[in-house]
């Protein structure tokens, strides 16, 4: 039985971790180094790696510093931040990233989507969706949050899921960091609206938000930043509960 | 003992050569199909489309120096996620491609076999292995590992299944014919008990 995926994520500024509210007010929360460490040892299903600056400032991916991650890393690792084209994509899976997450790049060119997904197959692709509450519709943010696409989040997951994208990363940016629960009504209407695997993001404080997030809105994966900087819970922890609650988390060896 | 991995421009290569070198043997990352006389064992690895991955593998001499080093020299051969399916005889990625053929069998869509569950198959699932599988050796049965896949290898002969796993269909997980491997799942990437297939992989001897 395929298990649900605990996923830290790691957003990373300048030179070490950050981790804001709503997409704004960044804490220092550590290096990157050392903490991908402390995951893999413990065995983490997976890590998220977002260079939160890089759209925004228009910088290429740093391949080097990847490089240097990826080395302390064997457990499936994404990363995301800054990525227009096919050739970085390349250069960052040599580096040492196992999935790559597109964001800000899909509103002017999607069909990078299409053209990723065939080159690399679309198990590589991972379409990261950024969603802010304008009253009671939803908009799609880009740019770590600083614009508004003015796209649609249902229609737009239905469009890079077509396109090709192997998974979404649905964060609400309203949500993040508040520790105050995922939107779980924007994740059902993701969830039932495409058929690939939905990571819930946003608003994790505690572990019965995730079991939420899995159990009432169908994500399959849960990511989640602040609660596991700013409390004593852990994936460990988020995993023993969710498997209480009868979920299917993973095992791993001894 | 040497292990070449084959870099084809496909792969996520860092993360399998990581992987090797954390056990400790010598890798070397072929980059021409000469390198694969040096080598004692061979790893194809994998990410990508299956078209585009054999098309890669003809076109550069990797098919003829395959055909020479595993199947006339008997060198052990390990095929990881898209290197495992390209073993097979036929794909029906992008359309039909043949395969390397070194294992008999077809490639296909899991929602094309029947599965009705999310695709891709992402995430961590459990492997039942036979139990006298060399590739195995040491690790818990049902034992979880990392997947992210859309198609799977239906082998025409069952006795090359070594491992599978349940994703609405029964998925096949491991292959194995002589010293021919191949894992569905990325050993690479699968933490510890990845880490000890790829041991078991490096300890095999052939009889």
């Amino acid at each position: 039985m395929l298990k649900v995926r605990v996923i830290p994520t790691l957003l990373w500024k300048d030179f070490g971790l950050v981790k804001g509210v709503g997409f704004n007010s960044w804490r220092r929360v550590g290096s990157v180094l050392p903490t991908i460490k402390v995951y893999n040892s413990r065995e983490v299903d997976e890590l998220i790696l977002v260079d939160i600056m890089a759209s925004r400032e228009g910088n290429s991916p740093d391949y080097d510093s990847l490089n240097d991650f990826a080395d302390e890393c064997f457990v499936p690792l994404t990363f995301g931040g800054g990525i227009t084209n096919l050739t970085q994509i390349v250069s960052l899976l040599h580096a040492g990233a196992d999935k790559i997450s597109l964001n800000s790049v899909l509103f002017d060119n999607p069909n990078l989507v299409n053209e990723a997904a065939y080159k690399f197959g679309i198990q590589c692709i991972v379409a990261s969706i950024d969603v802010h509450r304008l009253e009671n519709r939803f908009t799609c943010l880009s740019h770590a949050g600083t614009q508004n696409s003015k796209r649609e989040p249902i229609a737009w997951a239905k469009e890079l899921a077509d396109r090709g994208a192997g998974e979404v990363l649905l964060t609400s940016v309203d949500r993040d960091g508040t520790m105050q629960g995922y939107d779980l009504e924007l994740i059902e209407k993701i969830a039932s609206a495409v058929t690939i695997p939905v990571i819930a993001s946003g608003g994790a404080g505690n572990y019965q938000h995730m079991i939420d997030a899995v159990k009432q809105a169908g994500a399959s994966a849960v990511a989640a930043a602040s609660i596991f900087h700013f409390t004593e819970q852990t994936p460990s922890g988020a995993k023993a509960a969710m498997k209480s609650a009868g979920i299917p988390v993973r095992q791993s060896l001894r | 003992m040497k292990i070449a991995i084959i870099n084809y421009g496909m792969g996520n290569l860092g993360s399998v050569r990581r992987s090797l070198e954390n056990i400790g043997v010598n890798v070397i990352v072929a980059e021409n199909p000469k390198q694969l006389s040096d080598a004692n064992k061979i790893i194809l690895p994998g990410v990508g489309a299956f078209g585009e991955g054999m098309k890669k593998l003809r076109n550069d001499g990797w098919v003829e120096a395959l055909q020479i080093q595993v199947i006339e020299e008997h060198k052990p051969l390990l095929g990881i996620c898209l290197g495992m399916q390209m073993l097979a005889s036929l794909s029906e990625e992008n359309g039909l491609n043949e395969g390397l053929n070194f294992i008999s069998g077809k490639v296909i869509r899991l929602d094309n076999l029947g599965c009705k569950f999310r695709i891709p198959h992402v995430g961590w699932n459990e492997a039942k292995y036979q139990e006298s599988t060399p590739l195995f050796k040491n690790i818990p049965q049902s034992m979880d590992f990392y997947f992210v896949h859309s198609y799977t290898f239906t082998s025409d002969n069952q006795v090359n299944v070594i491992a599978t796993s349940a994703y609405g269909i029964s998925v096949t997980a491991a292959i194995q014919k002589d010293h021919i491997f191949g894992t569905q799942f990325h050993p690479e990437k699968s933490a510890k008990a990845g880490q000890q297939i790829l041991k078991n992989f490096i300890d095999f001897v052939p009889c």
